[in-house]
């Protein structure tokens, strides 16, 4: 995003690479971080830390790819 | 067992209506030929994001997981939690990865991965040996959807003495399932989808609100759960993890993750919808099914604590551990209630086996039938055949249920989900080089199928008394290695699969084997919708449709 591209490039080279995409492994490698999640406390709504963190982890995998889509949309 | 008799009106009403809306589905965005593959096998490659999110969402969230899952957590509590890390890592993966694979097969007209692979690494017997895996990995995948539909009936008390009486409702249901998908197509579950996933999205949020309430808060319904937990001799469960199931709580989740997007039915499900756009958004909102398998995950610890007790099969004298979430619902809900919960379940198989026996279909006709029986078959001869194949399968799956223990689909299921896995050097890294050799890869199959093989030989399951196949954690012990971890056999199989592949590459390159044609372009990779179609190997007689 940091450099604008020249308009109308050759259509042949079209590409996904985007820096925007390395956002995406945070929601492959937070689920596998069980030393983070794996407590009882402290607990939310009566659930163990455990449960509602991973539950937590849902909602980071769908803004994470919610925003590389935004950025990364063809116009 | 007269009292079950709401239930069972409000089910049979419920699964008739679907059965019509299956019937109806062929003139549903009704196809100006339906005779071609694309149309019956793909529902024309034209759903939008709201029918992809309803298909996809059906496909992979099956009956049986909402079923199995939360009978998992009764038994093993955390550790049956590994869905949901599995269905959030699932997404970004899809996203980098199964978009260039929805690219490549718009340019070329592909139905299944094999077809992919065929072209990419111009190597036939390779496309069959992914053709062939993926076929039997399915076929127990459509088998368990029965044991989901099978779980209601019993809590309904509709069983039989005999064999055929027991079974009989299974086989009505799936004979009208195999009639509609016949006629149908992809277009079927499609449609069915909207209502099989309305029905459990309101279940699951009346349940998750109204179970806590009765049973005295999650606090509460954890609590019982720990008390059972600590009561019972298993070393391995509790409501949070221990040190030696986080390994296997790890690699299950990514293992599980990606073999799900190898799965032929998540393929067929991708490639159906119309755009890159669509399969993007939809990985944002696909995961709101991830919470709400979370959330019937933990009616598991529901159960605990208002003292469910699992069916025991008169027949086989096993406990049925899959009765725990029918049978709370029947204990807590009225009886009306109860009844819908159980046809969104018994809906909410249909959805994914009939997507899973079209994908089976697909390979059969476009991997095995158009490559070495027929080549010159038509586009409607290649529908045709898909059409027959799909009921051939489904025949399968139902005899699976009735002669043999469900044990055994149950035993086959989870070595499916390891063999898919070894498809994924040829069809995931195949999207992005094409580095690996084709005699490589069929080598790092080979190697990999046989160590996944005699590593699951070697688990045994203390539970149900079965010394071999017994689960998919495999004890590091048994390497050689002084630790009580275990570890999820898939994962490491497919790292023997590549490294195999890697090594064999080496060598055949040193050697110059020949390594064939790459018959497509890296620009094939990012496609879209509007941008020509490539159709070489067209039948003279009919002419592929233009996508513009």
């Amino acid at each position: 995003m940091a450099d604008p591209e020249t308009p109308k490039a050759v259509p042949a080279a079209r590409s996904d690479r985007s820096p925007w995409n390395w956002l995406l492994l945070i929601p492959i490698v937070l689920p596998v971080l069980t030393p983070l999640f794996n407590h009882d406390s402290p607990r939310l709504w009566g659930f163990p830390a455990f449960y509602w963190l991973q539950f937590l982890f849902i909602l980071v995998g769908v803004t994470t790819t919610s925003i590389v889509y935004q950025m990364t949309k063809k116009r | 067992m007269g009292d079950h008799v709401t239930e069972i009106v409000i089910f049979t009403l419920l699964f008739v209506l679907v059965s019509g809306m299956g019937f109806v589905a062929a003139r549903w965005r009704a196809p100006k030929d339906m005779e071609h593959l694309d149309e019956w096998g793909l529902g024309g490659r034209s759903f939008g994001g709201w029918i992809t999110w309803f298909l996809v969402g059906g496909d992979l969230y099956t009956a049986y997981t909402f079923v199995a899952v939360p009978a998992l957590i009764f038994g093993a509590g955390a550790a049956g939690f590994f869905a949901v890390p599995y269905t959030i890592v699932i997404y970004p993966l899809f996203f980098l990865i199964l978009i260039r694979l929805w690219s490549v097969s718009h340019r070329h007209g592909f139905v299944t991965p094999a077809d992919f692979v065929r072209t990419r690494f111009d190597s036939p017997t390779l496309a069959l040996l992914i053709a062939i895996t993926g076929i039997v990995a399915t076929m127990p995948y459509i088998a368990l959807q029965l044991i989901g539909i099978e779980a209601v009936l019993k809590t309904m008390g509709v069983t039989g003495d005999s064999m055929l009486a027991r079974h009989a409702p299974i086989i009505i249901a799936f004979a009208i399932l195999a009639a509609y998908t016949y006629q149908s197509g992809l277009r079927a579950p499609a449609l069915i989808a909207f209502v099989k996933d309305t029905l459990i999205y309101i279940v699951i949020l009346v349940a998750v609100i109204y179970l806590p309430y009765k049973l005295g808060g999650w606090g509460s319904i954890f609590d019982a759960a720990e008390a059972k937990f600590t009561a019972s001799p298993n070393p391995n469960d509790g409501i949070t993890l221990n040190a030696n199931n986080q390994l296997q709580y790890i690699t299950l989740a990514l293992g599980s993750a990606l073999a799900l997007f190898l799965y032929p039915h998540s393929i067929t499900g991708v490639l159906a919808s119309k755009n890159r756009n669509v399969i993007k958004r939809n990985m944002s909102a696909l995961p709101a099914y991830s919470f709400l398998l979370g959330l019937l995950a933990l009616l598991g610890y529901a159960a605990i604590a208002s003292g469910v007790k699992p069916i025991t099969d008169p027949a086989t004298g096993k406990v049925d551990s899959n009765t725990v979430v029918p049978l709370l619902f029947d204990m807590q809900f009225p009886a009306w209630f109860a009844g819908v919960a159980f046809a969104a379940i018994g809906i909410g198989a249909l959805v994914p086996a009939a997507i899973m026996s079209i994908a089976a279909a697909n390979l059969f006709t476009r991997n095995i039938y158009k490559e070495y029986l027929k080549r010159d078959a038509t586009h409607a001869q290649e529908a045709r055949v898909s059409k027959i194949t799909s009921l051939v399968v489904k025949v399968g799956a139902v005899a699976c249920i009735v002669f043999l223990d469900p044990q055994f689909s149950i035993d086959l299921q989870l070595i499916g989900g390891i063999i898919i896995l070894q498809t994924a050097p040829a069809v995931a890294l195949g999207l992005f080089t094409r580095w690996l050799h084709r005699g490589g890869l069929i080598a790092g199959w080979v190697v990999g199928m046989g160590l996944s093989m005699w590593m699951l030989w070697q688990i045994p399951n203390a539970a149900t008394g079965k010394a071999h196949f017994g689960g998919s954690a495999f004890p590091l012990s048994d390497f050689g290695f002084d630790s009580k971890r275990t570890i999820y056999v898939g994962f490491i199989t497919v790292i023997v699969n590549l490294l195999v592949a890697a090594l064999v590459t080496l060598i055949l390159r040193a050697t110059k084997t020949p390594d064939g044609v790459d018959g497509t372009t890296q620009d094939d990779y990012f496609a879209d919708e509007g941008d020509p179609r490539i159709d070489k190997d067209v039948a003279a007689t009919v002419d592929h449709k233009s996508s513009t």
